[in-house]
Order: C-alpha cells, then structure tokens, then sequence
C-alpha cells in the first residue's frame, strides 16, 4: 500500500482540475483579481494559502466535535486570522525581504472564500489527516489558476516574466517590439483578470463535457 | 463523555476560552518575535537610505538589490559622515542638531539615532501646531557632497514613503520609494528601479530658484526622461492615485528642507 490510498489521493487531484476552487466552486475570484498582474506575487499568494489551508483545516478538524453550531463561522474566522497573523510575523522576523515581497497578499488571505469554504464544507466533518489532505489540494487548484493568469497578464501587460524581460525591451524597440509589438496595458487591469479566469473555465468545460450544467 | 455543543452556557464558555487561547498564542508569538522584527526594520532604513545615496547591489537594469544585511551597519558607518537633525516649524528651521545633541536631547531624541525619526509622528506633530524634526544624512558621492532626505505621504490604499538624495542645488542624485499596500503591478511599481531611477537629475527649483517639486506626469511626452529640467516624471501606467500622492509627498516634505539647503549657498 502506497501512502496515500486512493480515496486519499483523489482529495489532492480532484481540486486540481475537475473540482478546481476557482474555475469550478468560483471561489476566491476576489484574490486572483487583485493579484495576478505578477507572475512572482501569484506564486507567493498560492503558498501562502497553501500553508493557512493546509493547517486550519487540520485545526478545525481536530475542534470539529466541540465547536458549538452556532458560533462555527466565528471560529472559522478567528482560526485563520489568527493563523495569517502568526504568517505574517513569523515571515517579518526570520524573512523580511519576503514579507515586504508579500505585503498585502497575506492580509487578503483573510478574504479568500475558499478558505471559509474548505473549513465549513470538509474539515467540519472529516478527520485531520484527511483535511490536511484536502487543504493541500485545494490550495494546489487555486495556486494553479493564480499562476497561469499570472503568466498571461505579466506576459501581456508588461512583456515581463517574474521581472524578466522576455520580450524585449519597449523603450529601445528590440525584440518583438521591433515587430511593432506593444505590451497590452489593459492586462495589467483587475477586469483582464476575470476575462482570462473565463477563458480558462471555457476552455476546461469544452474539454470536459461533464461539468456542464443543464 | 458527550457534551451538548448547543447548549447557550457552553457557547458562551466555548468562546470565552477561544479567545483567551487565541490572543495569548498571538501575544507571545508578537512578543517573543519583536525584537527580531525591530532589528530587521532598522537594518532596512539603513539599507533604504544607502540605495537612495547610490550604495547598492544593483546589477544590470532590472531588479532592485541593497547592501548585504551583514554589512549594512559597516556601510552606513562609512557612508553616512554626519546625521543631522533639523527642527522646523511654519517653514522656518529653528535650531539644527548633529547626532549626539539629538541623541542628548531629552525630549525627543533619548538615545534614538536620527535614522529612526518616526516621521509619520513628526507630520502630527507639525499638524498639531508644534515643532517637528526632519532627518538628513550627509555623504559623498563621485566627490560630491550630497543630503539624504526623508519623504512620507498617502499612496492609494496606504502609506507611501521615501529617501531622495539631493546635492546642494536640490538636483536629485537619487531615490528610493516604498509602500504599505499598493496595487502589486500597478502603484506597487513605485519600488521598481525603472521608476526611482527617472528621478536621477530632476530639478527641484525653477531657473528662478523657486520651489517647484517633481511632478509624476501622465503623457509628457518624454519616456525616456531625457528633459530634466521639466520638474516631470513620466507617470506608471494604471496607477494615477499612487503617481499623484509622490509628487504630493515630494513637493509637502522636501520644501521644508529648502531653508536649510537656501543657507547652503
């Protein structure tokens, strides 16, 4: 028996294509507008979730049966500022560069919905390792839809890759600026974002006829 | 042992208990942490004031790299021949301090070195009618005298701030920009190098000699930034709120120093 039985690896997977948080559940589109105009910052957000998914899924699976009903969201909440807080001063202390680099994305992982979605939809009913699971896979999916629009609208917009120019340069007209290229300003704006977000769920249902709704 | 969760006692004890738990992992992580934290944010004022003055680990034309964190402290001790604190108010400059009389000083300086002067304190202060103290850093670069000056104003979402090196005719030598929260992509770009190295020989007076700041200008029709005498930079595309809120800081903070730089001459 590998370590992860099968049931246990479909939790890590199916986030990643057919159940995708973002193109499928269209959770967390709020954070992937705002931060996608960089392929580096897509990247950082996608760990970053990663980590605070990851354990308080852990976390609110292990208090699952002593949460009360009532207050559930309340605790939900508090369990990831609290764990975003613990992020962002753990980073300031031992990887200032990285958490000047990460600014305000740690703060918007307080926003993102599909935190709050993973937490009341699987951790409340599952078992830690399973969460854990879950989390991870989650946090995967979002981190590859961040990436690919990360890639197009730094490509796009600024003619750039994690800072890189690849294209060439605009300014002296080399490369395919040459050509008579010019970098799409409109890509660097949130609307991009969500048009490109569209194109990736079109594309995703064409290929795969069942996850089209009636 | 089955416990009712619904019950309205266990709620509230559950919550009581939550937060108790909660605030004090969040207390001692604050605190066991602080120094470390501090020590980092002084380690990049230094690294901050050194890139505006040109001392740097820039290669090439893309990214923006400081001094090594283990050698900041020695660089800044060589580079830096004198902190001087400046204390105005209503445009005036009523008395000028170096290091030690301001770190002497009992009201404000207490043994904190110029460097760390919480400038965001200092504007409340000028607000509130009083007195405020303005850093500046004096150092060489190719032979020649230049002043370090510190910039804070309002980005689009946050704070923005900064260090502009000036010579003693206030033509920019250098600058350096950072923010709390700006749009990555957008008004973020303010830290980036093709941005803070458009300031480089900007005049900050007319011919006349008049106070006219720099001015961060959509459609100037100059790119390339080869007109410095304009008092313009070229704007960042899709960031208009963060361009106006650094020609405002440049133009509110560094004409306080123009006493002090008229005296100069």
């Amino acid at each position: 028996m590998g370590l992860l039985s099968k049931k246990d690896a479909k939790l890590i997977t199916d986030p990643l294509a057919d159940n995708n948080p973002i193109t499928i559940q269209v959770l967390g589109i709020c954070s992937a507008l705002a931060i996608t105009a960089e392929l580096k910052a897509s990247l950082v957000m996608g760990i970053a979730v990663l980590f605070v998914l990851g354990v308080g899924n852990v976390v609110i699976s292990l208090m699952r049966n002593i949460i009360p009903s009532k207050i559930r969201i309340i605790v939900q909440l508090i369990v990831v500022a609290a764990l975003v807080i613990i992020v962002d001063q753990v980073l300031k202390a031992f990887a200032y560069d990285l958490s000047k680099t990460l600014s305000v994305f740690i703060g918007l992982i307080i926003t993102n919905c599909i935190i709050m979605g993973r937490f009341e939809a699987f951790a409340l009913a599952n078992k830690p390792w399973q969460s854990f699971l879950d989390g991870i896979g989650n946090a995967l999916g979002y981190a590859v839809i961040l990436v690919i629009v990360g890639f197009f609208r730094e490509l796009l917009g600024s003619g750039t890759l994690f800072g890189i120019p690849v294209l060439g340069d605009p300014i002296e007209m080399t490369g395919v600026y040459a050509l008579g290229y010019e970098n799409n300003g409109f890509m660097l704006m949130p609307p991009m974002a969500l048009i490109i977000v569209g194109l990736i769920i079109w594309v995703q249902r064409s290929r795969n006829k069942d996850l089209i709704e009636d | 042992m089955a416990v009712n969760t619904d019950k309205n006692s266990y709620t509230i004890l559950f919550a009581i208990a939550m937060v108790v738990v909660v605030g004090s992992v969040l207390a001692f992580t604050a605190s066991s942490l602080k120094p470390a934290i501090t020590k980092n944010k002084e380690i990049e004022r230094q690294q901050n004031i050194l890139y505006a003055m040109g001392i740097n680990g820039n290669e090439g034309t893309g990214d923006i790299t400081f001094v090594e964190k283990a050698k900041v402290a020695d660089a800044f001790k060589t580079n830096v021949s004198e902190q001087i604190v400046l204390e105005v108010k209503g445009g005036k400059v009523l008395k000028e301090m170096t290091r030690d009389e301001f770190m002497k000083s009992k009201d404000q300086g207490a043994g904190k070195e110029p460097y760390l002067i919480d400038i965001k304190k200092e504007q409340t202060k000028a607000k509130n009618g009083e007195s405020r103290f303005l850093p500046l850093f004096k150092g060489t670069q190719d032979g020649k005298t230049v002043y370090v000056t510190a910039v804070r104003g309002k980005g689009l979402w946050d704070a923005i701030w900064g260090y502009v090196t000036l010579d003693k005719d206030m033509v920019v030598q250098g600058a350096f920009f950072d923010h709390a929260g700006e749009t990555p992509g957008l008004g973020a770009n303010i830290k980036q190098r093709y941005f803070m190295d458009d300031f480089q020989g900007e005049k900050l007076l007319n011919d006349a000699g008049v106070f006219k700041g720099i001015k961060v200008a959509k459609g100037n029709n100059d790119p390339v930034n080869k007109i410095k005498d304009d008092n313009e930079v070229d704007a960042l595309a899709g960031a208009t709120i963060t361009g106006d809120g650094v020609s405002a800081m440049i133009k509110k903070d560094l004409k306080l120093y123009l006493p002090y730089f008229k005296n100069l001459k």
